[in-house]
């Protein structure tokens, strides 16, 4: 770790899970090329050298199978870190995250539980095409039976692993493989804010922006941009798609009656169209304009960097919103 | 073998073709709902396999599995108070015939997804091997499983890290109504087990005694270290994949060849060879038995329904666990 | 005696086809055999009795639909005659020992607790979208209401305090004013002949070094001078009530708008006393724009103290307008044309308006109303007092 306790992203999850296996003799990591390669984003470089193949698992490429073992092994009494590669692959584990994992604990009348924690990376910006941009921590936020963290920060990065791992229940981490390098303050002795909870980074007065992930980021260059038209924006970080804090989200919206929610999965059914509704539900009355939200187009990602870039949310079509919102109260 | 043994596979083979017979009843007059799937044909393979296994080896099974859940000890009552989804059935009525799940005899399912359940009994013997505890786990599927993905990632995995899992396949020739023949490139499923260098096994289903060798074999060498089994049982479901189904798919002359030298046949020809058939008092024991699902079926009728209060329970452990 | 009932095969199956007996009155049967098939949705399938007897009746004949628990025979067991079997379930059983549903508990919506505080204002989005536009404080209002505040209760509000007229019962309301004032008002007009090539060229000398937004309208010019004419001549800027000549204080001159949608509505430029040329112009611009987009304030619909209409565009010369009352006057403006004038003795072509007054005799007379319009032209031929 550097000085300043500055740090990257990817050195916070690294720390994370290191913290976590020196604990306790029950967690591994078991997914494909992390200990060998050292990971595919890097993440567990070096980690095999410490821990030993026992303990650092590099899996064939089996999906389903190795998702499954996660979930067996887990109700077996080990605390497995299953890492699917991206959520784009984590299609082929569908089958075992929601018709086991989610439900073992339900099917068997609370008997088994199952104590296993899967991340990912998720999200495009980095030309892959369509089949390696998705964004799908808000369908996997439809599922009772597990929980959904999208660290944004680095210490979140670093701390999501320890309140993952403490959880009775299946617990998904998103880490947007865009975040990685990104710097920011990690301090490891500091008490983890509990999953369920969000926070307000930037507090404002005008208007409300909801984020998640990367978007925190996009949304907090949004209220600087804002900041000289003087329009004051409040930037919350969602830090958890399942559960998620109804509290400070309606705490918020009472305090500046207008919302708007930056989300980089497609807007048709998802995790801003869920939070609209909540908002509808709880604050009606609240409002003095209809919310708003930023999403990534309707359209599978595409290579050319411009039309890429025109399908991710953006700061500037977040103040484009955020504008549009103010000009109707 | 000796009396006691021979009265316990009789007894426990026909405890479940009697149970079963029951469940049909039951479906038919609308007291046990959703899917029904028998075991009716293939009893001697649950008998003999949980035989060779010890209390804290881990099963799981498929959505045919009754059979399993009797011979592994969970009582009929539990099974059928969770049929009529009772809150005094085994997973509280919430999981059904489908879904009998036990913590006490580390019975996992119970699963409705073919194949669904062999990635998760690779987790367990993962994690046994990790913790170095001396156990098997028995994970049951059909033909129909080899056909999925998670069957080659499954074994694959399993030979790849040498993990103590006994595969059970209980080959009836049916994925439903679909023959083997026409699912399977190679019919021969121990071979295909083979070539991912599992030792695998063909044994005739219809045989307790086989079964229940053969087994016990698996198990020994699992547990002495070398590595997975892929135990193949041939046998034949008498009824048809699920209550609701015309059998269009196969002629009743080949279900009646197979009856004819059905686990109970075969086993009662056994007994009579060896002169232990009088012996072992078979009516006694189907009278015990009556009795025994007589009184399951009465502790189903009289359980009680879960409270609608109580709907969303069990999505989330209550509290942390460590 | 028990029943042999048309058996459940599944969830999805509500009945089938009684198609075949193997059976007959008589046969001795056993638990397990095959006595009958059945045509399914999946094909035929064979059904069996669940205890030893014997038929005793066949109630259901060949080729007979037949719904699930439909008894389909009768069959006496052995042992019992008339008892009902212990091991089959008969028909009734299975009709009363259903198992019973839980009532489900009176269907409350899935619908989570409102959290807004009481010292909130509870009103709908639509609510108060139409209270700004008519003006209305919703602080009085929530005083009235009990709870929320809905689109109706504003809509209501507006009918008893506003009219806010829609394109048809807007000619409605004209129509009904119109007759009123022509009724009721003895109307006298006069009119005049303004010379505006002064005050236009001098405008567009202004306008030279205004930005584009910031230009002024000769309207905006026009309506100045009707403001500082009535400063002079005040009696024409109030109302006629009760046999009561009231002259209002604050000059809010009516300005008619055409709407897209047909009909004129004249909101009042409020406060245009105290603005000077290029806020008049500002205001004006915003009026417009406010009209057209539907958001006026109440007191824009019903504080004018005169009316001003500028047919001009319509190639109008003269306007003989009728006054709306309480209203006392309504000035009239035509067309611009280019017109012959004379100045110092030569003929010259100008730019001429005919300038019309119409206004109510019980408030003032002829002489008021000269007045006010030599006012005016003044005003117009010394533009600079326009700023």
């Amino acid at each position: 770790m550097k000085e300043n306790n500055q740090t990257t992203y990817r050195e916070a999850v690294r720390e994370g899970i290191k913290n976590a296996m020196q604990k306790d003799d029950r967690v591994f990591l078991m997914g494909e090329d992390v200990g060998r390669y050292g990971g595919c984003f890097a993440v567990s470089k070096g980690l095999l050298e410490e821990f030993g193949k026992e303990r650092i698992i590099d899996t064939p490429l089996c999906e389903s199978t190795f998702t499954g073992a996660g979930i067996g092994a887990a109700m077996n009494g080990m605390r497995p870190i299953v890492e699917i590669m991206t959520v784009n692959f984590s299609l082929l584990a569908l089958d075992q995250i929601m018709n086991n994992a989610a439900t073992l604990l339900h099917m068997s009348g609370g008997q088994f539980n199952v104590p296993l924690v899967i991340r990912m990376s998720t999200g495009g910006g980095k030309q892959l095409a369509a089949q390696h941009s998705h964004s799908l921590e808000g369908w996997y936020a439809h599922i009772p039976g597990l929980k959904v963290l999208t660290p944004a920060t680095v210490q979140d990065a670093y701390s999501m692993i320890e309140l993952a791992l403490n959880d009775p229940d299946p617990v998904l981490i998103f880490e947007n493989s865009l975040l990685y390098n990104s710097q920011g303050t990690l301090d490891t002795n500091a008490k983890p804010l509990p999953i369920k909870k969000a926070v307000v980074k930037r507090p404002g007065k005008d208007l409300t922006i909801l984020a998640y992930g990367i978007n925190l980021f996009k949304a907090l260059d949004a209220a600087k941009i804002l900041e000289k038209e003087e329009i004051d924006a409040e930037v919350i970080d969602l830090r958890s798609l399942r559960p998620l804090d109804d509290e400070t989200i309606m705490n918020s919206v009472k305090k500046t009656h207008r919302v708007m929610i930056v989300d980089e999965g497609w807007r048709s059914g998802s995790i801003s169209a869920e939070i609209m509704a909540r908002i509808n539900e709880q604050a009606f009355f609240e409002l003095d304009a209809p919310m708003g939200r930023v999403c990534s187009a309707e359209v599978p990602f595409p290579y050319a960097k411009h039309l890429e870039d025109a399908a991710l949310p953006q700061p500037v079509k977040i103040v484009a919103m955020a504008k549009q919102i103010m000009e109707e109260a | 073998m000796d009396i006691e043994l021979a009265k316990k596979f009789y007894s426990q083979m026909l405890l479940i073709r009697r149970f079963e017979e029951k469940c049909i009843e039951l479906y038919s007059s609308e007291k046990i709902r959703g899917f029904l799937h028998l075991y009716i044909g293939e009893e001697a393979i649950a008998v003999g396999v949980m035989h060779a296994l010890s209390a804290d080896d881990a099963v799981i099974a498929t959505y045919r599995e009754h059979g399993h859940a009797l011979a592994r000890g969970i009582s009929a009552k539990s099974i059928m108070a969770e049929m009529y989804g009772k809150v005094e059935g085994c997973a509280g009525g919430r999981g059904g015939s489908m879904h009998i799940f036990d913590a006490k005899s580390r019975f996992y399912g119970g699963n409705a997804i073919v194949g669904g359940g062999l990635p998760i009994a690779v987790g367990m013997a993962l994690a046994d091997k990790m913790m170095k505890r001396d156990r098997v786990t028995a994970c049951f599927f059909g033909d129909g499983a080899v056909a999925e993905g998670e069957f080659h990632e499954s074994l694959n995995l399993a030979s790849l890290w040498q993990l103590p899992v006994l595969f059970i396949c209980e080959n009836n020739y049916y994925a439903m109504g679909t023959a083997l023949e026409f699912s399977e490139s190679e019919v021969n499923l121990s071979k295909k087990a083979a070539s991912y260098r599992i030792n695998s096994f063909q044994v005739d289903g219809m045989d307790v005694t086989q079964v229940a060798e053969s087994a016990k074999n698996a198990v020994e060498d699992i547990k002495s270290g070398k590595g997975p089994v892929f135990l193949e049982c041939l046998t034949y479901r008498f009824r048809a994949h699920s209550m609701f189904d015309a059998e269009l798919y196969r002629k009743k002359t080949e279900v009646n060849e197979w009856k004819d030298k059905g686990p109970l046949v075969t086993f009662k020809k056994n007994l009579e060879e060896r002169g232990l058939w009088s012996k072992i008092k078979a009516q006694e024991i189907e009278d015990e038995i009556t009795k025994t699902i007589d009184d399951a079926v009465t502790f189903a009728e009289n359980g009680t329904l879960e409270p609608i209060s109580d709907l969303e329970k069990f999505v989330y452990s209550p509290e942390e666990v460590q | 005696m028990s029943e042999f009932l048309m058996p459940s095969l599944g969830a999805d199956m509500k009945s089938a086809i009684l198609m075949q007996w193997k059976v007959k009155v008589g046969d001795r049967v056993t638990k397990g055999q095959v006595i009958a098939e059945i045509e399914t949705s999946k094909g035929v399938i064979e059904i069996e009795v669940f205890q030893d007897g014997i038929i005793e009746k066949i109630l259901v004949e060949p080729e007979t639909e037949c719904n699930v628990g439909t008894p389909l025979a009768l069959i006496r067991s052995d042992s019992d005659e008339e008892n009902i079997t212990v091991s089959s379930v008969t028909a009734e059983q299975a009709q009363t020992e259903a198992i019973p549903l839980a009532p489900l508990e009176k269907a409350t919506p899935d619908r989570y607790q409102d959290t807004t505080p009481p010292q909130r204002i509870k009103a709908s989005p639509a609510a108060r979208k139409k209270a700004r536009e008519l003006g209305l404080d919703l602080a009085d209002l929530a005083k009235t209401s009990e709870g929320e505040i809905h689109l109706s209760q504003i809509e209501s509000v507006a009918k008893t305090e506003l009219k806010t007229p829609s394109a048809d019962k807007m000619r409605q309301a004209i129509a009904s004013a119109m007759s009123l004032s022509n009724a009721e008002i003895p109307h006298y007009y006069l009119s005049a002949s303004v010379n505006m090539s002064p005050a236009l060229s001098w405008l567009e000398e202004i306008n030279k070094n205004l930005t584009i937004k910031a230009r002024i309208l000769p309207a905006a010019m026009i309506i100045r001078a009707v403001v500082l004419a009535l400063e002079a001549v005040p009696e024409l800027n109030g109302y006629w009530q009760e046999g009561y000549h009231q002259v209002c204080k604050e000059i809010h001159p009516g300005i008619a708008i055409a709407l897209r949608k047909k009909g004129v509505i004249t909101p009042a430029l409020l406060g245009a006393k105290d603005m000077n040329l290029s806020q008049t112009m500002q205001a004006l611009d915003d009026l417009i724009m406010r009209t057209r987009a539907g958001k006026l304030r109440g007191a824009e619909l019903t504080q004018q103290s005169i009316t001003i209409t500028n047919l001009g565009d319509l190639g109008v010369e003269n306007v003989y307008g009728v006054i709306y009352p309480p209203q006392v006057a309504l000035i009239g403006l035509g067309k611009i044309i280019d017109t012959p004038w004379v100045q110092e003795n030569k003929v010259i072509v100008q730019k001429v308006m005919k300038a019309t007054l119409a206004g109510d005799h019980r408030a003032t007379d002829g002489r008021t109303g000269a007045l006010f319009l030599d006012k005016f032209n003044r005003i117009l031929q010394n533009p600079k007092e326009l700023l």
